[in-house]
């Protein structure tokens, strides 16, 4: 066996560390990002070369079967799955990440000795001891808090917020079981405690995301991505790997960010959202939707005839256009009407679909340029100069009273304003109001048309009537 | 061991400053492979599981290792896959 030098392992994973850091560099821009997946798949290697050639590896049997299922399950996967399904493949993939955190830490602490975390006296170091509890508890957290998002996601489970009385309290008097939990595991490193103390986590990581609604997931995929990171951060201060330390900081604060992101595009604090219980089957969305105010109603025919004789359209895509799989269609509305001489562009809201960035994937599958896709502070001065907005499957996201209605619920939320146009068409299966339980001002305007149907089979007529 | 301590937090505080500039520097349409990335290289506690798979002999350890190992490989081949397969599609107009 190759015997390695401990400032080479360093380096190697100092490589590795660095070769993660060029992965997300590289996201800058779509031309970089493909070499920086290459960046962080070659860390990767590096970094699982050099742990396997260290002097604790000694068989490598079961080390080969362990590699050759991931990658049959794990390439299996990600050939097939559908794009949108990606946000629960991610949840999924979380909850993996955090299940891998709790096994090792528990490996740990049933072998101390192989991590060389045995102090003179016969017993782990304490430091040892807290970081493998953390590691254990933030991974089993990630591990349960996934699984229930996943199954939100999937549709398993209903997308509604569950909610009961003494919730908050229950959860509290957890957290403080399982913080009790690991200051004791401190004086006294018992089985008993450190497995009650897991155990304990992975019940909290449940009570956390079931209050947590349907659309409010893009947050909660985000805020599980942070949290997989920080595991992960957990088990490199257990094992003094500094490359998992880097990596766990660096996923832990990109997963932070995004949640940041999220909640700022839904104008909700981080703890508004966490506390749960936001839309869903709320009785407010019917208290507010009766509304029997007349709105324009127009078919696939007029639609095509307004679009065709637009100078420039706009389509606003969200999270209805993935669940009716609409995105073809509109790729190719989109061909006719740039034949017809249109210019078409497309302005994504930071919470349209499931998770961050969801809606740029199902555009850029369905082969829209990612330069015709627009975010939503660089396009929102130009629907005043715009003829023809196409809201597709989004809502709230258009509603102009977050401008000017301080009794809503969604007031002071960015929104797209589509109401600026000449003419809004918006494509709708109902009159249902969104997500928030909000009736939209918008459907009510002069220069709204609404056109009612399936969102896909709408896009297709009025394909066939230009 | 508390030397040490203090230079892995050295080294973890840096980080996540490293992390905050490099993600806000992330383009918005590339948030969705962001989180399969991060996905995939926070797998890297493969290497933890290595360690715990590693003895020659039998026990509880090599055991949960070798679980750990398997579920960590699973999201390393897939997130990075899933990754190329989304970033293939980013396409300009022509």
């Amino acid at each position: 066996m190759i015997e390695l030098h401990p400032n080479v392992v360093s380096l190697a994973y100092l490589i590795a560390a660095v070769l993660f850091i060029m992965a997300l560099r590289g996201l800058s821009s779509p031309e970089s990002s493909r070499t920086g997946n290459y960046c962080g798949m070659l860390g990767m290697l590096i970094a699982v070369t050099t742990t396997a050639l260290g002097p604790e590896v000694e068989s490598y049997g079961w080390i080969f079967i362990a590699l050759g299922i991931g990658a049959v399950i794990g390439i299996a996967i990600a050939r097939n799955i559908a794009m949108t399904a990606m946000p629960q493949l991610v949840a999924g993939f979380h909850s993996l990440v955090g299940m891998a955190a709790v096994l090792v830490a528990g490996a740990a602490f049933a072998n101390p000795g192989a991590f060389g975390l045995v102090a003179p006296g016969g017993e782990i170091y304490v430091a040892s001891r807290v970081e493998m509890a953390l590691g254990a508890a933030i991974g089993a957290i990630t591990f349960s808090g996934s699984v229930i998002a996943f199954t939100k996601l999937q549709g398993l489970v209903s997308g509604a917020p569950v909610s009961f009385k003494g919730q908050h309290p229950l959860n509290a008097l957890i957290g403080l079981a399982i913080v009790g939990l690991i200051v004791y595991f401190c004086f006294d490193q018992q089985p008993a405690v450190f497995w009650t103390m897991t155990a304990l986590a992975f019940v909290i990581g449940v009570l956390i995301i079931i209050p947590i609604g349907g659309a409010d997931m893009p947050v909660v995929v985000s805020m599980l991505n942070s949290y997989s990171g920080w595991a992960a951060a957990g088990i490199g201060f257990t094992l003094g790997n500094d490359a998992l330390i880097i990596t766990g900081a660096l996923v832990g604060s990109s997963g932070a960010i995004l949640s940041y992101i999220m909640c700022k595009g839904m104008n909700r604090s981080f703890f508004n959202v966490i506390l749960g219980g936001f839309g869903g089957d709320s009785s407010a969305a019917t208290a507010t939707g009766a509304d029997d105010r007349p709105v324009k109603q127009g078919s696939a025919e007029d639609a095509a005839f307004i679009m065709k004789n637009a100078g420039s359209v706009i389509i606003v895509p969200g999270y209805g256009m993935a669940v009716a799989q609409a995105q073809h269609a509109l790729r190719e509305l989109t061909d006719e009407l740039k034949d017809e001489g249109v210019k078409v562009s497309f302005a994504i809201h930071p919470v349209a679909g499931r998770m961050p960035g969801h809606m740029n994937v199902l555009l850029a599958e369905a082969n829209v340029p990612y330069d015709e896709v627009f975010e939503l502070e660089d396009i929102n001065n130009e629907f005043q100069t715009t003829d023809v907005v196409l809201v597709i499957g989004a809502n709230d996201v258009t509603n102009p009273s977050a401008k000017t209605d301080p009794t809503s619920p969604i007031y002071g939320m960015p929104i797209l304003d589509v109401e600026k146009a000449r003419t809004v068409l918006f494509i709708k299966r109902g009159m249902a109001s969104g997500y928030a339980g909000v009736q939209n001002e918008l459907f009510y305007r002069d220069n709204t048309m609404m056109l009612f149907g399936d969102a896909k089979k709408m896009v297709e007529s009025i394909i066939r009537n230009l | 061991m508390e030397a040490n301590f203090v230079s892995q937090l050295t080294i973890f505080v840096l980080a996540i400053f490293v992390g905050y500039y490099v993600v806000w520097s992330v383009t918005p349409a590339l948030h969705t492979p962001l989180m399969a990335v991060t996905n995939a290289i926070s797998s890297v506690i493969i290497v933890g599981a290595l360690i715990a798979v590693g003895p020659a002999d039998m026990s509880l350890s090599k055991v949960l290792g070798f679980i750990a190992m398997t579920l960590a490989a699973v999201n390393i081949f897939g997130g990075f896959t899933v990754t190329q397969r989304m970033l293939a599609m980013y396409k300009k107009k022509h």
